[in-house]
């Protein structure tokens, strides 16, 4: 797997699904690419314009909390964000962001700032804040979202290994 | 089999065939699974990319029309079809607008048991943990995956015992020991983790009543709210259990990650603050508080004895002239008992607007959007910024109780005052 590199956006505790993508959107289309440029729009509005392709969003404790919407990792994917770094995040999301493929990394991000220039080596498990020349050690993630994670998350794994292959 | 665990643990220990505890990995047989407006589109789509042909057992999937029903616009109608040829395609159980919400339908038909693992692409899955089932909400992908094998994965959760005793004061309900422990685990207390919900305030509650804590579980980051399979549960599943069952308990010696203990007696009606599920205060705090929008039912507080105890207070009452009152009774049976007993007439007759049993304002689609700082008193399961539809309108949390007479007072108001 190969590293990331961008430029962190920063978000505090408990950013929920909603905020994440409107409940009042996910109803009406299916096109993540037009959903996308409502990202955290209600928390951040112009948000989706900031972002460069392979850009993070930095988080606090409990990312995704609330709804099991799939439209959250989805848009999150498709606005360009290339990985969540939070210091937690909501068990479903969580669930969700590896059977998408979103690379999902949980540690401490109190020392990271908005717009910091940020590396993620997930092989390793690190986030290298290389604006504060900094870091961060990740929690390791268990072999088995590791396992969904690398074969492009788990409609890929079920297409693969014909069912779950996970232990 | 001997074991020794949670009930969390000894469900997944009999459904793995071996002793399983908190940590460990392990792949699940479910034995039902659901779906609804909001989460189906991506569940086809990740069905189809898996090159899933068939549900594995169609008897055993619900897909319901709630979250946005009857529909308000083409691109949903859009939705709603695909749905129906999806549910013809695979033999699923279908229920179709009007006929209510998911999380009130699954126990009503008698799929949701004690013993059982159960998952539903729609967070507040957790409701049926009030009838000891293993039940937990998982995204479209997680979903489509059951569909096409049967199980999914899961970690097993370590368990937080929330012990509550005590009788309940007038006016005070199950509601309130819900919002309550919002207020007390917080919105991530629980992340990863099972609740074991009892004592003997559980224990005096109706079923229905404990699904309204089961329910809110999921405002701690729980993976489920299991309770204990007692008479009362039996009970009510007689005429309704579509399989045999055998309720699942905690063995004496199981071990907890930690207990909290609370004496119901001494609570007031709780309310939650905007933004947040866990910004919980007791009702003193924010008596007085005008309001323009009231809104009785959802998966939380619609069913018929929230309804009844919201008509009680209703009868003979007015809504206060600036508060519009709208009530969804969250489902068909729940609609038609609560029209044969003459609830609906009560709330009608106080001026309340009476919608189809669906989710409506709750996730904000439709039926009853706030206009800008207008406040809304809702007896559902979330308040965040535009959960009913508008940023601009903060939303209150309450008890149907509550709700019921704020609305003729125009203000956030003790109920207390009027029940005896």
């Amino acid at each position: 797997m190969k590293d990331l590199y961008g430029r962190a956006h920063k978000f505090s505790d408990n950013v929920n699904t909603d905020y994440i993508i409107a409940g009042k959107y996910k109803f009406k289309s299916l096109d993540m690419n037009d959903m996308a440029k409502h990202l955290m729009e209600d928390l951040r509005p112009g948000f989706y314009e900031e972002i460069e392709e392979g850009d993070f969003i930095v988080a606090g404790e409990n990312f995704g909390m609330g709804s099991s919407r799939e439209q959250a990792p989805l848009v999150i994917k498709a606005a360009g964000i290339s990985a969540v770094v939070a210091k937690s995040f909501a068990r479903i999301f969580y669930r969700n962001c590896i059977n998408v493929g979103l690379p999902v990394i949980e540690c401490d991000t109190d020392s990271i700032d908005e717009g910091d220039e940020i590396r993620v080596d997930l092989e390793r498990g690190f986030v290298h804040n290389i604006t504060k020349d900094k870091k961060i050690k990740a929690t390791p993630m268990p072999p088995v979202m590791v396992k969904i994670l690398n074969d492009g998350g788990l409609s890929e794994h079920f297409k693969k290994h014909g069912g779950f292959n996970l232990e | 089999m001997i074991s020794v665990g949670t009930i969390a643990e000894n469900i997944l220990s009999n459904h793995t065939g071996k002793e399983v505890k908190a940590g460990e990995i392990v792949i699940v047989p479910v034995d039902y699974m659901m779906s609804q407006d909001g989460t189906t589109p991506l569940t086809i789509k990740a069905f189809k990319e898996m090159n899933g042909e068939s549900v594995f057992d169609p008897s055993r999937y619900a897909i319901v029309i709630d979250h946005n029903a009857p529909s308000p616009i083409e691109a949903v109608s859009n939705i709603h079809k695909e749905m129906r040829a999806f549910a013809k395609d695979t033999g699923a159980r279908l229920y179709d607008v009007g006929e209510g919400v998911c999380h009130v339908l699954v126990p009503e038909s008698g799929e949701a048991l004690p013993g059982s693992v159960i998952i539903g692409a729609d967070s507040h899955t957790t409701t049926y943990g009030a009838l000891n089932a293993f039940s937990t909400g998982v995204g479209s992908t997680d979903l489509a995956a059951a569909l096409v094998s049967g199980k999914t994965w899961m970690k097993v959760p370590s368990t937080i015992k929330m012990q509550y005793d005590g009788e309940l004061p007038v006016g005070v309900y199950s509601k309130d020991i819900a919002l309550r422990m919002c207020g007390r685990l917080t919105a991530n207390g629980a992340t990863y983790k099972a609740l074991e919900i009892c004592g003997d305030a559980i224990d005096s509650l109706s079923v229905e009543a404990r699904m309204t804590i089961s329910n809110l579980a999921v405002e701690t980051g729980a993976k489920v709210g299991l309770m204990r399979c007692d008479a009362k549960v039996k009970k009510y599943l007689e005429g309704r259990a579509k399989r045999k069952f055998k309720g699942v308990d905690a063995d004496e010696d199981a071990t907890y990650e930690r207990v909290v203990e609370e004496d119901v007696s001494k609570l007031s009606p709780q309310i939650a603050c905007p933004p947040d599920v866990d910004n919980v205060v007791p009702i003193e705090k924010v008596l007085g508080k005008e309001i323009d929008q009231v809104y009785i039912g959802t998966c939380t507080n619609g069913r018929i004895e929230d309804l009844k105890i919201a008509a009680s207070i209703l009868d003979g009452e007015k809504v206060d002239k600036d508060v519009r009152l709208i009530v969804a009774p969250a489902s068909r049976e729940v609609m038609l008992t609560a029209i044969e007993c003459e609830v609906i007439e009560k709330l009608i007759k106080a001026g309340a607007a009476v919608t189809t049993p669906s989710c409506g304002p709750c996730v904000g689609t439709c039926n009853g959007i706030p206009a800008d700082e207008e406040v809304v008193l809702s007896t559902a399961n979330r308040n965040f910024k535009g959960r009913m539809g508008n940023t601009k309108a903060p939303i209150y949390l309450s008890s149907p109780a509550v709700a019921a007479y704020s609305a003729i007072k125009g203000c956030i108001a003790d109920p207390r005052e009027v029940l005896e």
